[in-house]
């Protein structure tokens, strides 16, 4: 089969430097403009779109609720916990001061000899966990290095009760997408009630779409024979969620 | 589209096939079924579902209906976020693209993550033309490769599969593709499932070029946005140095904000879960972070041609949710091959034959694969009134159908005699006034047979409805109190 020399950067956004002949870019927007002659001035904005100015329409009807559970913050963590569970994590609470024991426990109940964290955890999280090998996951630890350590653990971003879903954005305390992906068994933590918001849309503002976003309701699972939901085929097959509330705090029974 | 399809029978021939067989509807029956019940739930969670669904349509619509300004935009963003966007009218464009790009970096090898536009494009066969092997990385796509087969439902392309024939499969050709079964592999889901898991991790590993598709794109920052489950996806979006994305033009909405909407009701009506296990957005490169070159195939391959149909174009706003198919009686039975193409049910109905034309009798007759129940559309979480644009495509389809010109002479006939008031009392008097001689059935002749042969004629009235009429209520129209039924 030959291949047609097709240049691997696309054409000059401003326009083909053939007129004879019109790029991909120019027919595909030529066609959209005419298919849309229906509706005269829907194209006016196409100048303005480097400038970012949306188009002007009527707006779009947004009386949807913001979100569906009373906000109250220690009944969000609850749900919080009751929706993770739902979804086969399991859910783990305890108090600052507690962290470390919680952490190490976690990694002992699940046989783990060996943990990977990011560069910027905060100090002391595995203090406790003195028979486990940790490793700084730094720009440069490979998949494959990866694939042989037991347990990643982690902060995250935010945490959305309605849906029981945690938010990582890579940050210091999350580090690279890949450490939470490779490794077997994941501990995250989210700090209560703070982290925790109720819905999607309260969810959204507070992130930044331009860090990457990687969002986990649960571990891994799939569904795909006869739809018998069964957890673990790609990701971390366990997922552990410590609710960590301020020292202060009133513990509820956990 | 491409020509991967074509050849295949009609909807008909298809669908007469495929509701013999006893396996394939009784695998059927139990997803749909099983599926639909779980939505149901998943969605009275919500009370504002209405004004969720309301929101959906009308951010898709304003996005469709200034699509080049959010096409410039997302050029722009996608750009200066350090990705590079390339435009492909066609299929065939967006596979040479493709190729290109992985020609350059020398690799033979991809991992894939579940996408309904490579499918619609044949890139899998196109690749494996150019010697470069694909791997489906989606479990169920997984199956449907290595069992040489096609996708029939959206959301679990192999739901026309149980577990045992899922264990042969595997016992069967895992070991041609790369780590074979394990010895001894149950039928249990969860033995399959870690099957899956070992086969394909070293592919993730080892390769080096992951392709995508993308269930949104936002315009103002250049962000793709992928839902799954299995985490097949952040693998392939994660681990490669170099990621491809192929994107339908019409998968754009304007801002993050608007991720509010769909990430509400796209998991709910799909999976009928509050929110899918994992998703990932990107927003071009990020240092030291995912792959270190991205490119973003954006592809019409006919969403133009169906843009500049005003009653047709609402399908664009599909999300892929597949809630239509699982609750639609003529899929349930006929199953997703029937209708030869890679977006089956209803929303394959209408979608098809817009983006292909219906010059092929496969295409033609997509827009009957349907009774009309309107379940489709009760349950669609962006409104599209699939009845309406099948109606629609079906008159399309009548006005150049050769098939059909029985049907537009009889309904010719059928206006005239409706124009001329005397003409229909004569023939309704005599329709009664035969009416013990009429045959069960009435043979027709030629292509109208088929038709003709499945159903049985009417009972006509002993009296035309317009004489019963005039003596119930006299010839003035005023009711007769002796004769007026209660209610």
């Amino acid at each position: 089969m030959t291949h047609p020399a097709h240049p691997i950067r696309p054409a000059d956004p401003a326009g083909s430097s053939d007129p004879a002949t019109p790029s991909s870019r120019d027919r595909i927007l030529a066609r959209v403009r005419a298919a849309l002659a229906d509706r005269p001035g829907s194209t006016a904005g196409a100048a303005g779109a480097a400038e970012g100015t949306a188009p002007a329409d009527p707006p779009i009807p947004r009386d949807y609720a913001r979100a569906h559970v009373p906000d109250d913050p220690a009944s969000l963590v609850d749900l919080l916990a009751t929706h993770l569970a739902d979804y086969r994590a399991h859910v783990h609470r305890c108090t600052a001061a507690d962290l470390p024991r919680t952490i190490a426990e976690l990694l002992t109940a699940h046989g783990s000899r060996t943990a990977v964290v990011p560069p910027g955890l905060p100090d002391g999280w595995l203090r406790d966990a003195a028979d486990v090998t940790t490793t700084i996951g730094g720009d440069d630890i490979t998949a494959a290095e990866l694939d042989r350590i037991d347990s990643v653990v982690t902060g995250c971003a935010l945490a959305i009760a309605e849906t029981g879903t945690i938010v990582l954005d890579a940050s210091p305390d999350q580090g690279r997408r890949v450490l939470t992906l490779v490794p077997d068994h994941h501990v995250c933590v989210v700090r209560v009630p703070e982290q925790v918001v109720a819905s999607v849309p309260q969810a959204l503002p507070r992130l930044d779409p331009v860090r990457p976003l990687t969002w986990i309701s649960g571990p891994s699972a799939t569904s795909d024979i006869e739809l018998d939901r069964v957890e673990g085929v790609h990701g971390p097959r366990t997922l552990d969620v410590v609710l960590v509330a301020p020292d202060d705090a009133e513990q509820p029974g956990a | 589209m491409s020509g991967t399809y074509l050849g295949l029978p009609s909807f008909p021939d298809a669908a007469h096939t495929s509701t013999h067989d006893t396996q394939l509807r009784a695998n059927l029956t139990h997803a749909t079924h099983t599926i639909r019940t779980k939505r149901a739930t998943a969605i009275n969670e919500l009370p504002d579902w209405p004004q969720l669904r309301t929101a959906g349509a009308a951010i898709k619509d304003h996005t469709l209906h200034h699509l080049d300004h959010y096409l410039l935009q997302l050029e722009t963003a996608v750009t200066n976020a350090g990705g590079t966007v390339h435009w492909a009218t066609d299929a065939d464009e967006a596979n040479r693209i493709t190729t290109h790009i992985i020609h350059t970096t020398g690799e033979t090898e991809v991992v894939k993550v579940k996408s309904m536009a490579t499918q619609e494009t044949g890139l899998n066969e196109a690749l494996h033309t150019a010697g470069i092997h694909a791997y489906e990385t989606d479990l169920a796509e997984l199956i449907v490769q290595l069992a040489h087969d096609k996708p029939s439902h959206i959301l679990v392309p192999a739901i026309h599969k149980n577990r045992t024939e899922i264990r042969d499969i595997f016992h069967n050709e895992m070991a041609h593709w790369g780590r074979p079964a394990p010895d001894h592999l149950t039928d249990n889901p969860t033995d399959l499932a870690e099957a899956a898991r070992l086969h394909l991790r070293e592919k993730f590993l080892r390769t080096k070029i992951g392709i995508s598709g993308a269930n949104f794109m936002i315009a103002e920052t250049g962000t793709l946005v992928v839902v799954e489950s299995e985490g097949n996806g952040r693998m392939c979006l994660t681990l490669p140095d170099t990621l491809i994305s192929i994107v339908g033009i019409e998968k754009i909405i304007p801002t993050f904000q608007d991720l509010e909407v769909f990430l509400q009701t796209l998991p709910r009506s799909s999976t009928a879960e509050r929110m899918n296990p994992y998703t990932t957005m990107w927003t071009g490169t990020t240092t030291h972070d995912g792959p270190k070159n991205f490119h973003l195939i954006l592809l019409d391959n006919g969403r133009t041609d169906t843009l500049a149909d005003t009653t047709g174009r609402q399908a664009l706003r599909c999300i892929r949710c597949s809630a239509c198919l699982n609750v639609c009686p003529v899929y349930e039975r006929a199953g997703g091959h029937a209708y030869g193409s890679p977006y089956p049910g209803p929303i394959g109905a209408i979608l098809t034959p817009q983006l292909r034309g219906t010059t092929t009798p496969l295409d033609a007759s997509l827009p009957y694969a349907s009774t009309l129940c309107g379940a489709c559309y009760d349950v669609c979480p962006v409104a599209i009134n699939i009845p309406e644009i099948l109606v629609h495509l079906r008159e399309r389809v009548a006005e150049q159908g050769e098939g059909h010109r029985a049907e537009r002479a009889a309904m010719r006939a059928a206006t005239w005699l409706l124009d001329h008031p005397a003409a229909l009392s004569a023939v309704e008097r005599a329709a009664s006034a035969t009416r013990g001689l009429h045959p069960a059935r009435l043979p027709l002749p030629g292509p109208a047979k088929a038709w003709s042969d499945a159903r049985d004629l009417p009972d006509v009235a002993a009296e035309p409805f317009r004489a019963g009429w005039k003596k119930a209520r006299g010839a003035g129209g005023a009711p007769r109190k002796d004769k007026d039924t209660p209610r």
